[in-house]
């Protein structure tokens, strides 16, 4: 068992509150992702809980117990850091073995523990090299094991791949996935990385400014988002917004304005709006099709052809919409494109950023 | 040949002669050492090396008694300078306060206090509390003048040490003592080092308060070679025997140490 | 200035809820720096203003400002305020260029560049007693010195160093000593300075002059700056050479500011005299003093 719960949590240097109050529990054995723009105080959320920044309001509790004055080795956590933050002078064994060593672990003990952790990322080679004699990505490997030789309760990883070129990555990734799987342990995770966060997270943690937008598992935030910040955040490319006003909104739908002259009927609860309403309207790229009765019209202005697929950067009457088409579209610069929206693609903001509840929901 | 050898060739001649001229006085000294006194005030270089200065000057009881000056005081500043700027270094970086960077420049600024504007009171005082003349006030005074620069060498080699480390130590369970032990030291042992070498350096070379404070019993090597000034004190190979064994271990300090002397000198203003 | 540090209370140095006190780690130091500059300074102030005589005792009371009076007063001041601003002015002068253009120089690539470098830095290392030594007799020595043998050879007149041009003869020797000091420092400048921007000044055709003028200059000002305060503290005070090699003469014609204090307490025992002496330098080093902590200030918060 190892829950983590914040209760009304706050940070302040000085009198200037970095983090104001957030309510969050994570679950036993979860893989919990917070993720945000830089600035957002995920990392100084992390390092509170870590115990290496003070709580300046609220309680943490760790296991139900509160931990606010615990010093951060009596937490029962381990934490992998950015940099690595490996000791230079020691080898990898003595790195992996400081904390045991720190608690009076007996040798034998130490050196089976360290021998486990070395076998589980396959670093049984490179035990007695020093980390300057270590890849990028065998050091990220030290800094895991050294989290691991602790068994602690929960794992911390304050940004540990940004340091990582692209394809290791990839690589490294993976392995977090697999290493939550066999090790079955808490682990509560940093990035300013979306995908590392789609793809590693059972739920994600999405912070702004020092507050929570919304938590919940990746689809659900990114099909669901709650408001334009999330919305935006998520996905790659980025959402599609567009600033309109409401035409008419009825138990059917709202239907709203497009640049050109069109609009669209999107299947929206019309409770918190009426007719001239400033709305957004927030469309992702794979849910735009080419359709010559499509209701946005404009000219394709930029265009990438990735193979797998083609993005498609549409001129829509002054705002700029991409598409994501299938690969062997042929679309060139110039092009003149009709676009329409695939069923239930579309979300619509209110004046406030709040996403409107879809009918039905 | 090629031009870029051409051009190596022409910079290895013109810098090799440049050091060979800013050496030549030192090596100068070096060959009198080996040369006979009279051979010593012809400057030739067709002589028959001996070593019978240095003997003389081994056989010189009191040419040990002031080298044993210098070495006592040397060392015996450098280590109360370090055992004071050790902890101070250690608390202002890795937990600074709202005033550490003004004590950081108030420690600076002491060094540039000029000796001689309290030359009177100390040799007062020095006179009246019976330091005059002692290693332990040469020792007291050479750790003073030293101190400043040995916190701002080590507060910098400190503050070199990423953060995280001490962190990922705190994970770990180190306590600050353990940080200091098992992650600080060991971290820093190079750049300690060479602080302690520059210290003992200075200390050793350090003139004015060795001329004015100390005489016949506590006067270090650089007191005692100024003795030789005197017109009758011109044996020449002598003094350059007895010089070179004054110099040398402390130039082959400073050739190890010479990035650090930059750091240390400019107050890390230069890196 | 007190000495208590309060500390943001991370949680790292807490211990079951106490800070980590830094005080007894900072005050040592703090203590005995802070004694060290308080009471001499305190004294030398204090006797500067008294009459006081270590050749007669009976000289004492409140003196006013009657020993600054008669330093200012006292040629041998101005001469020696003049001997030091020559000395300190010309050293600073050759260093820097010299020091600027060894930078330069070793900088290169060559055959025994590392060897090279020691021997230029040697200098340095020599205490100043043993190099004023070196020069006044092996070198300088109107009869026996190498310098005198040089111009024997040549057929020239040969020069009396210390007793014709005793000033240069001081500045040359100084000059000798500091030189790799500033090459030493501009160097390390030099080989910090951003590689890919002197590429990319070759890329754009600039030439060796070029680069030097408009690459290297500018990015050794900061580093010239600090040589020249730090030189300056230390040329302010110059004493073991003239000490060794003139005595300050002949006459008064090599005696510094450092050197006249040194004659009026320790030679004729007056201490108010001295002890005013000793406040003129004072302020004369704080003057550079003030500059030279403005800048590594500027540094510390980089």
């Amino acid at each position: 068992m190892a829950t983590v719960q914040l209760k009304s949590v706050e940070k302040a240097y000085a009198g200037h509150k970095v983090i104001h109050g957030v309510d969050l529990e994570i679950r036993d054995r979860e893989f919990m992702v917070f993720v945000g723009p830089s600035g957002c105080g995920k990392s100084t959320l992390l390092r509170m809980i870590a115990g290496l920044e003070e709580i300046t309001g609220g309680d943490l509790l760790i296991d139900g117990t509160r931990a606010n004055d615990v010093s951060p080795d009596r937490r029962g956590l381990a934490m992998v850091f950015q940099s690595y933050a490996l000791y230079p002078h020691m080898t990898v064994a003595d790195n992996m073995g400081f904390a045991l060593k720190l608690a009076k672990v007996p040798e034998a003990e130490r050196n089976a523990k360290v021998a486990a952790a070395a076998k589980i990322l396959k670093l049984e080679d490179y035990l007695d090299r020093k980390p300057k004699a270590l890849s990028g990505g065998q050091r990220q490997r030290v800094a895991i094991g050294r989290a691991i030789v602790r068994a602690p309760k929960v794992f911390l990883f304050d940004e540990p791949l940004s340091n990582l070129d692209a394809a290791l990555r990839v690589q490294m990734r993976i392995e977090l996935a697999r290493l939550h799987k066999e090790l079955d342990a808490t682990m509560i995770y940093v990035t300013h990385d979306q995908v590392e966060a789609m793809t590693l997270a059972d739920r994600i943690v999405v912070l702004n400014a020092g507050k929570i937008e919304q938590v919940g598992r990746p689809l659900e935030l990114y099909e669901r988002p709650r408001n334009l910040f999330v919305a935006g955040f998520l996905g790659s490319p980025k959402m599609n917004f567009v600033e309109t006003a409401v035409q008419s909104a009825d138990a059917t739908g709202v239907t709203v304005g497009l640049p050109g002259g069109h609009s669209i009927k999107i299947a929206a609860k019309p409770a918190r709006v009426a007719k001239g309403d400033r709305v957004t309207l927030g469309v992702r790229a794979e849910h735009l099709v080419v359709d010559p009765a499509g209701a946005l019209v404009g000219r394709a202005d930029v265009v990438e052809h990735l193979g797998g697929e083609v993005l498609a950067y549409v001129d829509i009457g002054g705002s700029m919409v991409v598409a994501k088409l299938p690969g062997h579209d042929r679309i060139v610069v110039g092009d003149p494109v009709s676009l329409a929206i695939r069923d239930g693609g579309a979300i619509l903001f209110d004046a406030k950023g709040e996403a409107m509840p879809a009918l039905g929901a | 040949m090629n031009p870029k050898l051409v051009r190596k060739l022409a910079l290895t001649v013109l810098a090799w002669s440049v050091a060979g001229i800013m050496f030549f006085p030192v090596a100068w000294m070096l060959v009198t050492a080996f040369k006979t006194e009279i051979d010593a005030v012809t400057p030739s270089l067709v002589f028959s090396p001996t070593f019978e200065n240095f003997v003389v000057v081994d056989q010189r009881a009191d040419y040990f008694k002031f080298a044993m000056n210098s070495v006592v005081i040397a060392f015996g500043s450098t280590i109360l300078a370090l055992a004071l700027a050790v902890p101070a270094a250690y608390a202002m970086a890795f937990y600074p306060g709202r005033f550490t960077k003004d004590i950081l420049l108030w420690m600076l600024s002491t060094k540039m206090l000029p000796a001689v504007g309290v030359l009177v009171p100390m040799y007062l005082i020095f006179r009246n509390t019976g330091l005059l003349d002692t290693r332990t006030g040469l020792i007291i005074v050479h750790t003073l003048v030293n101190l400043p620069i040995i916190v701002w060498m080590c507060y910098s080699f400190f503050k070199d040490i990423p953060n995280e480390i001490l962190e990922a130590g705190r994970m770990d369970g180190a306590r600050p003592r353990e940080q200091l032990f098992y992650l600080l030291l060991p971290l820093t042992l190079p750049g300690i080092g060479s602080t302690a070498l520059l210290a003992i350096i200075l200390s050793w070379n350090e003139a004015f308060w060795s001329l004015n404070l100390s005489a016949a019993n506590a006067a270090p090597l650089t007191a005692f070679i100024a003795s030789f000034s005197s017109p009758e004190g011109l044996f020449w190979a002598k003094l350059s025997a007895a010089s070179t064994m004054a110099v040398a271990p402390i130039l082959i300090f400073g050739w190890l140490t010479q990035r650090q002397l930059v750091r240390g000198l400019t107050f890390g203003a230069v890196k | 200035m007190t000495a208590t540090v309060p500390l943001p209370a991370t949680p790292a140095a807490k211990g079951g809820g106490r800070a980590v006190r830094t005080l007894p780690f900072i005050a040592p130091s703090v203590a005995v720096l802070l004694v060290w500059m308080i009471v001499p300074l305190a004294m030398t102030l204090w006797f500067s203003f008294q009459r006081y005589n270590l050749l007669n005792p009976f000289l004492t009371g409140f003196a006013g400002v009657e020993n600054y009076q008669y330093l200012f007063e006292d040629p041998a001041l101005w001469s020696a305020l003049a001997n030091t601003l020559l000395l300190v002015g010309w050293v600073l002068v050759s260093t820097v260029v010299l020091g600027t253009l060894f930078a330069v120089l070793f900088d290169q690539d060559f055959f025994g560049r590392g060897v090279a470098r020691l021997f230029v830095i040697a200098p340095f290392f020599v205490m100043p007693t043993v190099s004023a030594l070196i020069w006044k007799n092996l070198l300088m020595h109107p009869v026996n010195g190498f310098f005198a043998y040089v111009s024997r050879s040549l057929g020239l007149p040969v020069i009396d160093w210390f007793t014709n041009i005793p000033l240069t003869a001081i500045i040359v020797m100084v000059a000798w000593q500091w030189v790799p000091f500033a090459t030493l420092i501009l160097l390390t400048a030099i080989q910090s300075l951003d590689r890919d921007q002197m590429e990319a000044a070759r890329m754009d055709g600039a030439k060796s002059i070029a680069l030097f003028r408009y690459i290297i200059v500018p990015h050794l000002m900061r580093p010239i700056a600090i040589v020249v305060m730090i030189e300056t503290l230390f040329l302010l005070s110059i004493f073991a050479e003239i000490l060794v090699t003139t005595s300050g003469g002949p006459g008064v014609a090599t005696t510094n500011l450092t050197y006249l204090i040194y004659v009026r307490a320790l030679l004729e025992f007056d201490v108010g005299g001295a002890s005013a002496g000793g406040v003129v330098a004072i302020i004369l080093a704080n003057i550079i003093a003030f500059f030279l902590i403005r800048t590594i200030a500027r540094n510390l918060t980089a």
